[in-house]
């Protein structure tokens, strides 16, 4: 049985590889912002327009709605709906799983349609798939790298809950 | 499941407030909110009934400190107690690095925490999480009413302790939380268990709030050191 659910890490490489890639599909579907949330509904990265609105909370809800989504896949007898989209007046939000690890959020308005985001997302989900296919690869064969981060800050740690 | 965010210097850990309905973990989290200094915290989000039941969750980001450069922030989620939101409670438990049991003292809500607690052992079970392994505290709330049961019993009812089979292990670990009591002993029958910590809380008053948040904090950045 697994202790628990682990840690994985998310480097400045690894944010700038998928900055680019991001930015390359925002400019190509006129989106306005993309965001990237683990499935516990912690915000991983933010490209685009920096939203105007509380971005972990948005976070978190995005991960909520994604999974009580699963749950209703699974009712009807669909292993999953691999994305949704939640139609505005004048904001829409776009969400697409993963490899069932992250969850890849776009925000657009009306400068551009549903079908061109569903349309340019193709390519940057199979691309980000593979991206964090690795990223968490990596996470699992160098745990000790993720670990090394509070080795030996026992005295920190005890510190900062004096 | 803790993020650690380089590119944003933010190490990100997730815990869960469980416990029977009614038992105090909304007030735990309306209680931090209302400490922690506005830049240090979130937004309190709650997803609740028109009846002010919690209907999927409530959650508070926290920031708790900066260690060797990075931010430690806490996602403080509750679940719903009442048990035909079990779908709920399983969602939020994904990826938890941190459980804080509230248990409500009141003689007549026993059998309600011991359902909670079981509830909460299968759900994470069914994850693959074992609760034994993970950072993990109990906090027996409304200790101010009168028909709060003795603490013993409430030990004695819902951390019992788990036995502690790996040797190296098997030697007294005192507990750093309460004078003269040890978290890892040996009992008469031989036997070695370990209990989870647990504390008293008043979360009206906030007595109890913060030792129960640094306790699971410090254990989960521990598993990380
Ligand atoms: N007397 C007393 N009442 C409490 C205490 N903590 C919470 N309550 C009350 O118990 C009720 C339920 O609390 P709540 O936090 O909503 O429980 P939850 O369902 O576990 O989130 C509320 O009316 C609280 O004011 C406590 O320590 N003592």
């Amino acid at each position: 049985m697994a202790v628990s659910a682990s840690s994985w890490s998310f480097t400045e490489d690894d944010f700038a590889a998928i900055s680019r890639s991001l930015e390359r599909f925002l400019a190509d579907s006129n989106a306005r912002c993309a965001l990237i949330v683990d499935r516990a509904g912690q915000l991983v990265a933010t490209v685009g327009e920096q939203p105007r609105f509380d971005a972990v909370a948005f976070a978190t809800l995005t991960a909520a709605d994604f999974s009580a989504n699963d749950q209703l896949a699974r009712l009807i007898g669909e292993t999953e709906f691999r994305s949704l989209v939640h139609r505005g007046e004048q904001e829409s939000i776009f969400l697409a799983d993963i490899g069932r690890r992250v969850i890849l959020v776009v925000l657009f308005d009306t400068r551009t349609t549903e079908g061109m985001v569903r349309l340019k997302a193709k390519w940057i989900i199979d691309d980000l798939e593979r991206t964090f296919a690795a990223l968490f690869e990596r996470g699992h064969s160098a745990r000790a790298e993720t670990k090394g981060i509070l080795a030996g800050a026992e005295d920190e740690i005890d510190r900062l809950f004096q | 499941m803790s993020m650690i965010n380089y590119a944003s210097r933010e190490i990100n850990c997730k815990i869960v407030y469980y416990g029977p309905g009614l038992g105090g973990k909304t007030t735990n989290l309306e209680h931090i909110y209302g400490k922690v200094a506005p830049d240090s915290r979130g937004k309190l989000i709650s997803l609740a009934t028109e009846t002010e039941r919690t209907l999927f969750f409530d959650f508070l980001p926290v920031d708790l400190g900066t260690i060797r450069g990075f931010k430690t922030r806490f996602h403080l989620y509750t679940v719903p107690g009442q048990v035909y939101y079990n779908a709920s409670r399983k969602l939020i438990l994904k990826g938890v690095d941190g459980v804080v049991f509230v248990g409500d003292s009141q003689v007549e809500r026993m059998e309600a925490n011991q359902e909670s607690m079981q509830n909460l052992y299968d759900n994470m079970a069914e994850y693959g999480y074992d609760l034994t392994k993970i950072p993990f505290v109990v906090q027996y709330n409304k200790r101010d009413l009168p028909n709060a049961a003795p603490l013993p019993d409430l030990q004695a009812a819902l951390n019992p302790g788990w036995e502690v089979m790996d040797a190296a292990r098997q030697r007294s670990m005192p507990n750093p939380y309460q004078q003269g009591e040890n978290l890892v002993e040996q009992l008469p029958t031989g036997e070695w268990v370990e209990r989870a910590p647990y504390f008293e809380g008043v979360a009206i008053s906030g007595d109890g709030v913060f030792d129960t948040l640094r306790a699971v904090s410090k254990l989960v950045l521990k598993t990380l050191a």
